[in-house]
This record gives C-alpha cells, structure tokens and sequence, in this order.
C-alpha cells in the first residue's frame, strides 16, 4: 500500500449537510471507489454503512478486558488467599469466594474500560498529531465546526487527481482541494 | 432522515416539552460551536470569575494549612476519638462521593436511556464527579494518619510478604473508589476528544493551539474513527452504569458489614445509592443555575434541564424516604433490643436534632418539588439543591455518629463533637471542589460541543 505513495495523499470535498455527504459517500462507492473516508465534526448516522466499513472490534476487545480483569482479579484474591499467604482464621475456608466479589467486579469494569478507551484509541492509530489533511487550510478551519468532508485516497487503484477532483464536482462538492501528503 | 419518531422524552410534562425545547431555537453548527468555545477560547477573563475563583483559592490554602497541622500532629486535631473512630472523615467522604453519582447518572444511564436533555448538562456533570471523587479522596487519605503509606492498601510485592485484607470492606472500597476514579476520568477525557480537536482548530493562539492540539490527540473526525469512538461510548456508558451502583453499594458494606446497631442491615446498599444519586443532581442543579446565568447559556441548559432534575431529585429522594421508613420499621418488627433502642437514640438521643433537621431536609422541604412552579422558579430550586445537600449531608452524620455512640455496651458509650479542624477539612474541600470547577469552564467547554452539534441535525429534522 505504501508503495502506491506519491506525494499527493488524496482529493477532498467539502459538502454543507451530514445527509448530502452520506449521499456522497454512497456514490463515490458506486463508481467504484474504494480507498476513502469521511470526516465529520459529529457521528453521522448511516455514514459507515455509506462508506461500507466493517463493524468496530471494538466491543471485542472490551470483552477482552473485561475477562483478563475479572479473572485476574478474583485469580489474584484467591492466589494471595490461598496460596502465597493463607491464614486460618477459625478454621474459616481459605476461598472465601463471596468476599472475593466485589473487587472482582470492579477489576472487570476496570479491565474493559482500559480496554474499550486505548483499544479504540490504538485502532484509530491515535494520538497521531500530524495528518495530510491538516495541510488543507479549509478542512482545518471546518471538519472540526460544521463542514463534512469526503476524502478520495490517492492509494486507491482507480485513483487519479483530476478524475477524482472531476467526481467530487459531479457529486456537487464546494471546494474540492488537493491533499498534499508531505 | 428516518421515518422513526424521536424518543419521548417521559420525564417531561408536556406542558414544558412544549415550551422549552432542550435546545433554544435558531441555533447553527457554527453557532453553537462559536458560542461555547468562545467560553474558553476568547471571552476575557471577568471579574465575577476572579473574584469566585479568589475565594476559592483562600480556601483551597486554608486546606494546605489544615493538612500540614493534620500531618504534624496526627488525627488527634479532629474530634475522632474512641468510640467515634471515624467522625467527619467518613461522613465527609461518604458525602462527596455521593455528589460525584449523579454525573455518571447523567452521562452513563441517560445516554443508555437515549434522554436527549442530558446532552448540554453532561460534560459538567461529569467534571463535577471527577472533582467530587477527588474530595472523597482526600478523606480516607488523610484519616489514615500518616498518608505517605497509602500505597499499602493496595496489593504490591513487599519484604513484608503479606497482601490486603480482600474479605474487608475497607479493601473494596480501595478498589471501587479507584475504579470510579478512572473510569469516570477516561468517560470524560474520550467525550472530550472531540471538543478538543475543534479549540485545537479555532485556537487564537500558536500556543494554545499546541496545547488543544496535543490533549485532542490528532483527533480529525474521520467517519472511521467516529465508528470505534461510538462504540467505546456506548460500551463505557454500559460499564459505568453498573459501576456507579456498585460503588455507592460497596460504600455503604463498610457500614453494613458491621455489626454495630443501624448499621447491619441489608437496606442499606440500594438506599445509599438512591441517595448518591439525590445528593448528586442536587450538586448538579446547584453548578447548572449560577453556570447558565454567568454564561448566558439558558439557550442551552433549558428550564426542562432543571426541571427534569428537579423532578429526579423528587423520585430519589421518595426512595430515600423509604429506606428511613423501613430502617425504623424492621427495627421495631424484629424486636431486636439494640435496634429498638437505636430508633429511640435517633428520635430522643443527645443527637436528635440533627434527625429532625434532616427529615426536614430531605424529606419534607423536597416534597415542594411536586407543585410545577417551583420545579420552574431557578431561585426556589437553586435553594431546594442547598437544602438537600445539607441534608444528605446530615444523613451521614446520623448514620456514623448516633450509631458509634450508642452501641451494645453502655460503657462504651461516648459523645462526639468536631474541631475547628474538622470543619476547616470540610470547608477547604469545598473550596477545592468550586476551584476546579472554576478552572475547568474557564479552560475546557463545560458543554459537549460535538454532541450539541448532533442535536442540532435532530432538533431540525423535527420541525420539518
């Protein structure tokens, strides 16, 4: 993919409502593109089906969590309870696992959450300070306030400047710029 | 865009749905997006701000004073004694980590419950919890005498090869309390990418634009990573709304564990958290109304804001009610002597009049709540919030104080009253608590920009 590289990163468009763009996006698929993305200062609903992106693994990864935290938590009560360190207090049973519950559950809750924010963080490949489409002097000072933008990748293999540029026009786009990748 | 009818939001009466909308009319991306970043990015500093936040520091010092005589002489400033181990310290935490429920009730279940109005209320709610947790902090910290050896409590490899007590209450506290710490902050740091991306994008300063731009980590906006983003949300909304419960629930097993007479009861979990959340929006009301006068933001937190609150305020405080009533009832139909005699302690003990003050409190002035007007009249409401503060606050004292000092044994009985120290605690963490809250709307926005923009798009799509 990196290969396909040159210094333009992609063409973008910039449309005035969520539903235009979604609309957008649709028909930017049909003519067979594939290598793009849609930039919002909100989730806008409809647009991942629009884009055709696969569902987020997201809440995989959060089950993850999850389980490593409950089972570490309760393994690690009944390791230092049974194990490392065991006391008879009364001849009471060393795995008391009711009392063990509590920090169980609060490992989980803990376990998933890491997992759910810096998943999701490291799947976006964030924190990435730097992107192409900073360089476009409208997409900084808008994709973050009321414009959606439509961005074609220059990595896709029916990829070409003015054929692109040509598209996003057709599809009534204001402002279509060039994405400099430097 | 679908046909789907917007959810209904069943809290409110109709004749408020009507009138106030939980957006003000007329409101744009732009404008929306102008109005609250201008809160940090533009508006100058005013002299209502410094002066608040002037106060707030005095008392912030008055803390540091308090602190360094509590580290140089120990516990024995405060009035805590035996029988009274644990005093303000308890009640005073007991109380702040209260307050901090209602901003994960707001931000986790409403958002589960899709109630629109928890949009422009949320952000500041949530800050509220993390500064509210921080104050609860403060409390066991400091009790435990010398809090440079907090780290025992929890379970490191040590020469001393031993591990925390997992079967007590006070460990999972150590773990709930810690737990909601941080996922209360992770909730807030992921709602506020996106804000931050746009002060990033709108900084009037290279500096400050540096500084947005490195806590918004790179965020863009791209509909790839609004995806996973979503996601996230909805799954820590899910994580946190079970968590809050049990937070409030393994607090109050410190007392429910015990045996001590009012206290070994299995009311308490589900009627500490009912007051948690009480306590809680009474906090949120009390931040929400001088917030939106200081900031004109009434287009934004709407009087159907404050009187859905209100009227959630009204809910939990009838549960709360009812687990003062059940309290006295199985006390009286067990028939179990020490807790007949408790009941007694509480009507006509040395400390009855703080009972009375709190069922004034908690119980009676809140029932005012059910009369429209004054769910509607920002002065009355704003004093409701002060008065059932106070009285959660009560609550607590009742709950540890009447209790401690009047157990099995007539010989251990005692008195307790608090020192000036105590109440220099109490006071300096509220002014710990109000300063943050003055420096979080000064430097972040106080209200989710991204998610206002979202109800921009809905409410539009309404009215066509």
């Amino acid at each position: 993919m990196d290969q396909r590289r040159s210094h333009i990163y992609g063409v973008v468009g910039e449309f005035e409502k969520p539903e235009v763009l979604v609309e957008a996006a649709k028909k930017a698929r049909e003519a067979g593109y594939r290598r793009m993305d849609a930039y919002t200062p909100f989730p806008v609903e409809g647009l991942a089906e629009a884009l055709g992106l696969k569902s987020s693994k997201v809440p995989l990864v959060t089950l993850a969590g999850g389980l490593i935290g409950g089972l570490g938590g309760f393994g690690f009560q009944y390791w230092a309870s049974v194990i490392s360190f065991p006391e008879n207090i009364g001849g009471r049973s060393l795995n008391s696992w009711p009392a063990f519950i509590p920090v169980t559950f609060e490992m989980t809750v803990l376990g998933a959450s890491l997992f759910a924010v810096f998943g999701m963080l490291a799947m976006n490949h964030l924190p990435q300070p730097h992107h192409p489409l900073f360089n476009v002097h409208r997409f900084q000072k808008h994709a973050s306030s009321d414009r959606f933008f439509l961005c074609l990748q220059a990595n896709d293999p029916k990829f070409s400047v003015s054929e692109a540029a040509r598209f996003l026009q057709e599809i009534h786009a204001q402002h279509v710029n060039e994405v400099l990748d430097d | 865009m679908s046909d789907a009818k917007p959810p209904v939001n069943s809290l409110d009466s109709p004749g408020i749905q009507r009138l106030t909308p939980v957006l003000g009319p007329g409101h744009t991306y732009v404008s929306i997006t102008d109005k609250i970043s201008a809160i940090v990015l533009t508006r100058p500093t005013s002299i209502g701000w410094l002066a608040g936040f002037a106060v707030c520091f005095v008392i912030i010092m008055m803390l540091m004073v308090a602190i360094v005589y509590l580290i140089g002489k120990g516990v024995g400033i405060w009035g805590i004694n035996i029988p009274i181990g644990w005093g303000f310290a308890i009640v005073n935490f007991v109380w702040w980590i209260g307050i901090g429920h209602a901003g994960t009730l707001i931000s986790a279940i409403l958002f589960l419950l899709n109630q629109k109005w928890r949009t422009s209320i949320n952000r500041f709610a949530e800050a509220m919890t993390i500064f509210a947790v921080m104050c609860a902090g403060l409390f066991p910290l400091l009790h435990a005498g010398r809090p440079w050896y907090a780290y025992w409590m929890f379970p490191y490899p040590s020469v001393m090869n031993i591990w925390p007590q997992f079967r007590s209450p006070l460990i999972w506290d150590v773990f709930a309390v810690s737990t909601y710490f941080t996922v209360s902050l992770l909730f807030w740091f992921v709602g506020l990418i996106p804000d931050l991306a746009t002060l990033r994008d709108r900084a009037v300063s290279k500096p400050l634009a540096i500084i947005y731009g490195m806590l918004a980590l790179g965020w863009r906006g791209s509909a790839r990573h609004w995806q996973r983003y979503q996601s996230a949300y909805l799954l820590l909304a899910g994580l946190a709304t079970p968590l809050v419960l049990s937070v409030h629930t393994v607090v109050s097993f410190d007392f429910a564990i015990a045996i001590v007479p009012g206290w070994h009861t299995t009311i308490f979990p589900p009627y500490f958290v009912a007051g948690a959340i009480y306590s809680g929006f009474a906090m949120v009301i009390t931040i929400a109304i001088p917030l939106r006068k200081a900031y004109g933001l009434e287009d934004f937190i709407t009087m159907r804001h404050l009187e859905n609150m209100a009227k959630v305020m009204l809910a939990t405080g009838l549960i709360v009610a009812y687990g003062y009533f059940f309290e006295f009832f199985m006390a009286e139909y067990s028939g179990n002597k020490w807790d007949v005699f408790l009941v007694e302690q509480r009507l006509h003990g040395p400390y009855a009049h703080f009972y009375y003050a709190l069922i004034l409190c908690n119980i009676l002035t809140p029932q005012l709540l059910w009369i429209q007007k004054i769910r509607t009249n920002v002065i009355l409401l704003f004093l409701m919030s002060l008065v059932i503060n106070t009285g959660m606050w009560l609550e607590r004292f009742v709950i540890v104080v009447i209790s401690l000092t009047r157990d099995f044994n007539p010989s251990a009985w005692g008195r307790y009253s608090a020192t000036f120290w105590d109440y220099a605690v109490l006071i300096g963490t509220l002014g710990l608590f109000t300063g943050l809250l003055f420096l979080f709307v000064r430097v972040l926005p106080a209200i989710s920009i991204a998610e206002m923009r979202e109800l921009v798009t809905e409410v539009s799509e309404e009215h066509h």
